[in-house]
């Protein structure tokens, strides 16, 4: 009996052609306070354990940075929110009702999670105006992608954004052409026209100059608030000039938090990051 | 109208859709008005060799729709080419009727041979036209369709699924070269007698089927283009170029994939469909990997990326087939071997990166 109703179940027509149901448009449920729930995470890669039972939250409109030394898990943990890696335990909400550990990539993404790699991997063959038009907050199945045209209002905010990142002059330029750092800012331009709630930026100024840091720093301050923002950064003068609450990852957990000043005062932080 | 739209940025297509409309009309009149002493006649056979070669173009645009705007490289469209080959193979098998050797109304010569009793259920509906022509479209669809939700859904991708393509289509070979499988076995089907009342050897009909497979590229080289020159063909770039990054932003690549793919195999269900009533024959060798590996060769040399580049290729390639294969049969392979390699070092781009305009910069 059970196997015929677990067939039955199998062959359901909501179960049998999943693909053609729409992603579950739950909402975002901020209303608790935290934007994004990790609790009791664990990953292990071959025996490593890359995430330790990891446990943190970040509040709706905040900016936090999370520092910590190399392998300290900070990319897995965004693996982990982005949906990239799925952990061994533990849970993972965005609001509280969104379960990340049931969503695949593309999912999480329309949710309203957007993230910014270390590397910078925009689509060098296609221009910089249609790396924004791809990321654009929009339906993207793939039949209203066939006949998607961009409407005024989007046009408009295509060139607000182009504006903001400073490369309206080469938006008919292939980016491929770009410099190191006008790819990070085309990234970063990428990131915003998604109008994700929550953006996940991984080492946002590596390879940029003090003057374009200075830019990263303004913008992502501007953001917070309206949106929830987590930087992963290595540069410590960078987090200095953005950072209000820190957090800092050692061996796959959180070691310390707090302000910048706190954390740079705590024994541990210094002995196993600052001081060495 | 649509089609100069689609056309607007295309100076290739705009360029093979003029080359197109031209020979549809010059080569059956070279053929017709001019006498056969002169040195400009086209013989029937030349009509039928360029119908065949035309079909083979839509084929290789096919492919470089799946492999120069998503990535992937498949080395068994050959297989969907001979499904649509087979569909209008058994539509004209059916139409021979009595007039088979055996004289049986109803089973084609094989089946008598084999000493079957009735017909099989699979070749049920094949006498009607329309019923063929669906399954021409049908059955390499929703074959390229399984194989995609599978394999796309499991994110095998690069070499690893150039491989099960390739694998995909030497098993069709494997299963349609047994006389069990109802297709004729290691003979295929042949001895085709008309198409929809037309008798397949007169002239009027062979040139009808040329421009019926002149007209398939058109229609099938506009439907590519306007699929790259749409957002969803930025998408399939992206996909090519970073498949996470674009998971990342919200697309899912593999019904992306699946759709272009599915496409894809049913313009080559086309092309096979017009290759066999010109060709005469249709036997399991088309599922050979080594055409499919072919048909790659010729994308690569007429440049891929470029879906007109993919027509060049395979027209040149084949034609110097044709003049090779009647003078020395042996030294074809070198000679495409050799081609490929010189393409590869010389012109990464292939014959059309010789005329790709430089982008201002």
């Amino acid at each position: 009996m059970s196997m015929i109703r677990s067939v039955r179940e199998r062959l359901a027509r909501n179960q049998l052609l999943k693909f053609t149901t729409p992603t579950p448009t739950l909402d975002l449920d901020v209303s608790h306070g935290p934007i994004l729930y990790l609790e009791e995470l664990n990953v292990s890669f071959d025996g490593f354990k890359a995430i330790n039972d990891l446990t943190m939250y970040i509040d709706a409109g905040e900016l936090r940075c999370i520092i910590g030394p190399n392998g300290a898990g900070k990319t897995t943990m965004m693996d982990i929110i982005t949906g990239k890696t799925r952990p061994d335990s533990g849970r993972a909400y965005f609001g509280s009702l969104i379960n990340l550990l049931e969503l695949t990539e593309p999912q999480i993404a329309t949710a309203g999670i957007g993230r910014k790699f270390q590397k910078p991997t925009v689509f060098e063959q296609l221009r910089v105006i249609d790396n924004l038009e791809l990321a654009l907050h929009c339906d993207k199945r793939v039949w209203t992608t066939l006949f998607a045209k961009l409407s005024s209002w989007q046009q408009d905010f295509i060139d607000e954004t182009l504006q903001l990142i400073g490369l309206k002059q080469q938006r008919n330029l292939l980016a491929g052409a770009l410099s190191h750092g006008q790819k990070q800012w085309l990234e970063i331009g990428m990131l915003l026209v998604q109008e994700p709630q929550l953006l996940l930026v991984d080492e946002p100024v590596a390879g940029m100059t003090h003057q374009e840091m200075d830019r990263t720093a303004e913008l992502l301050t501007s953001l917070a608030g309206k949106h929830s923002v987590v930087v992963v950064e290595h540069d410590m003068d960078f987090v200095r000039s953005i950072a209000r609450k820190v957090t800092v990852l050692h061996q796959g957990s959180v070691l310390a938090e707090g302000s910048m000043d706190e954390v740079q005062n705590d024994q541990r932080v210094i002995e196993v990051y600052l001081g060495e | 109208m649509g089609v100069f739209r689609i056309l607007k940025d295309d100076r290739g297509g705009q360029m093979l859709l003029l080359f197109l409309s031209v020979v549809t009309v010059l080569i059956p009149l070279l053929h017709l008005l001019v006498p056969e002493s002169s040195p400009f006649h086209v013989t029937t056979y030349g009509i039928t060799l360029f119908g065949k070669y035309l079909t083979y173009a839509l084929l290789a645009v096919a492919v470089d729709l799946v492999w120069g705007y998503l990535g992937i490289l498949s080395l068994g469209h050959g297989a969907f080419f001979a499904l649509g080959g087979y569909a209008m193979g058994m539509y004209l098998m059916r139409q021979v009727g009595d007039r088979g050797v055996y004289g049986d109304p109803l089973l084609p010569d094989f089946m008598v041979f084999l000493d079957w009793k009735e017909l099989p259920w699979f070749w049920l509906g094949f006498d009607m036209f329309w019923f063929a022509m669906l399954m021409v479209a049908l059955i390499p669809g929703v074959l390229a369709f399984i194989f995609g939700w599978l394999t796309f859904r499991s994110r095998v991708t690069g070499v690893y699924l150039s491989i099960m393509t390739q694998a995909l289509t030497y098993a069709l070979m494997l299963a349609f070269f047994r006389n069990e499988m109802g297709f004729g076995g290691n003979n295929g089907l042949t001895d085709f007698k008309d198409i929809l009342g037309f008798n397949l050897q007169d002239d009027a009909t062979r040139i009808a089927l040329f421009i019926a497979s002149a007209v398939a590229l058109a229609f099938g080289y506009l439907l590519c283009r306007w699929i790259v020159s749409s957002k969803l063909g930025r998408v399939t770039v992206a996909i090519r170029d970073a498949e996470d990054r674009t998971r990342f932003i919200g697309y899912r690549v593999e019904y992306f994939k699946l759709w272009v793919f599915t496409i894809s195999a049913v313009l080559a269900g086309i092309a096979g469909a017009l290759y066999v009533p010109q060709v005469g024959i249709i036997n399991p060798g088309e599922f050979s990997p080594l055409y499919s590996i072919e048909i790659v060769i010729w994308v690569a040399i007429g440049g891929r990326y470029t879906l007109y580049g993919a027509v060049i290729g395979a027209l040149l390639v084949n034609y110097a087939k044709t003049l090779l294969t009647g003078v020395m049969p042996e030294a074809w392979l070198f000679a495409l071997g050799g081609m490929f390699i010189l393409i590869t070092l010389f012109l990464p781009h292939g014959i059309a990166g010789l005329f790709r305009r430089r982008k201002p910069a």
